[in-house]
């Protein structure tokens, strides 16, 4: 059945070529875990990406219930969490998420260092992965402080005060980031749509020119 | 096709297990997500309390009266106080409250209201009319009575449920 709706798309469209341009190629032996199986390493970047998946598609859900208001954010989040059915799984897997996004990225990076993958001519890709990597810090930031409790007050305190301290441009960056001198409603709003559209849309393009450069210039060589 | 004849290639094998991991995988991520999006929708939805008019039974009459009243709706985290009234009589022994919501479209009804319809309940939106009990009298808009309240008397006074459709 479903072979047959896949040629008869495929008869008109031609959609194989497609699809084995992105998903047919092989798996060079060194990053073979089945050859050998210390090449497991050469899966935390793959590892690292399924999670951002799964943070994409439990925000996704949270959103239906979360309202970035000073006055509904802890409600609305305490709601979710205690009377949705599953709200609290979903909610679970958003936050444990967030910090194994980072352990698996931290893992890759190191991977990718000591197998000396950085050097030419993949300088570029560490480059996109380094902007990854604070982007993926960004979205940890600004999403802590969404449940709007005094846990995430404060950490948001103390992290725009770390950012007043920078040099010259402190207070501009202090001041933009929470939209105002205040602490408040405009920086809820602010972190709100950081984290939920401009991050997220630099996290994809950057993820696109990341697995491009990787198809493009191939699996770096064995050790 | 029989048992020996079925031979699975190494592929096939391959991709039927990865299919079907992958698909555990993915199952096992969406279900919660998509179990918590439906929960509005698969929510039972509980039966109302009974709330006091601060009106006692013996202050009823035979003629229908307006009481107003308070009901606390709870919209998920947001709970808010919300006015509702009803029309309410004796008939009898029984005690009659009756919405007044009309069944048309939605505007409110006054009993005895329109002097050219005594002894109605009158809408004044598009003329739709009601008899004493609810009832809709035929050529005007409304297609079905006035919503009926479940009543209860608690120590003499007069307590309303929710409304029912008859």
């Amino acid at each position: 059945m479903l072979q047959k709706v896949y040629d008869w798309v495929d008869e008109r469209l031609d959609i194989t070529p497609l699809w084995r341009d992105i998903a047919d190629h092989e798996v060079p032996e060194h990053v073979n875990p089945a050859h050998h199986f210390s090449a497991f390493v050469y899966c935390f970047g793959g590892l690292t990406f399924f999670v951002v998946v799964i943070q994409i598609l439990s925000g996704m859900f949270l959103t239906m219930y979360y309202v970035p208001d000073i006055i509904n954010a802890y409600e609305s989040v305490y709601y979710l969490q205690n009377d949705v059915t599953h709200g609290m799984i979903v909610r679970g897997m958003h936050h444990w998420g967030a910090s194994l996004v980072i352990v698996m990225m931290f893992l890759h990076t190191l991977r990718v260092f000591f197998t000396g993958s950085y050097k030419k001519p993949r300088e570029l890709n560490w480059v996109v992965g380094v902007l990854l990597f604070f982007v993926l810090l960004g979205l940890g930031f600004t999403g802590y402080l969404l449940p709007w409790d005094m846990k995430a007050y404060f950490a948001t305190v103390v992290g725009l005060e770390i950012a007043e301290s920078a040099p010259v441009i402190g207070g501009f960056a202090k001041t933009l980031l929470a939209g105002g001198e205040i602490i408040g409603a405009q920086t809820l709003t602010r972190f709100f749509a950081i984290h939920v559209f401009f991050l997220p849309g630099a996290l994809l393009g950057l993820l696109g020119a990341h697995f491009f450069m990787i198809r493009k210039q191939g699996i770096s060589g064995p050790l | 096709m029989s048992e020996k004849k079925h031979r699975v290639s190494r592929r096939q094998f391959l991709t039927y297990t990865l299919t079907g991991v992958g698909g555990f995988m993915a199952a096992g991520m969406l279900s919660p997500m998509v179990r918590m999006a439906l929960d509005p929708a698969l929510e039972a939805s509980g039966g109302s309390d009974f709330i006091s008019v601060g009106i006692g039974e013996d202050e009823l009459t035979g003629e229908p009266q307006r009481v107003d009243f308070n009901v606390e709706i709870v919209d998920a985290w947001h709970t808010s106080e919300q006015s509702q009234s009803a029309w309410i009589y004796k008939e009898g022994d029984e005690i009659v409250a009756l919405s007044p919501t009309c069944t048309h479209l939605g505007c409110t009804v006054n009993w005895d209201a329109n002097e050219d319809y005594p002894g109605n309940y009158f809408c004044p939106c598009h003329g739709g009319r009601f008899e004493k009990d609810g009832t809709n009298i035929a050529g005007t808009p409304p297609t079905r009575p006035l919503d009926i309240y479940d009543v209860e008397v608690r120590d003499g006074m007069v307590y309303l449920g929710q409304t029912n459709e008859r």
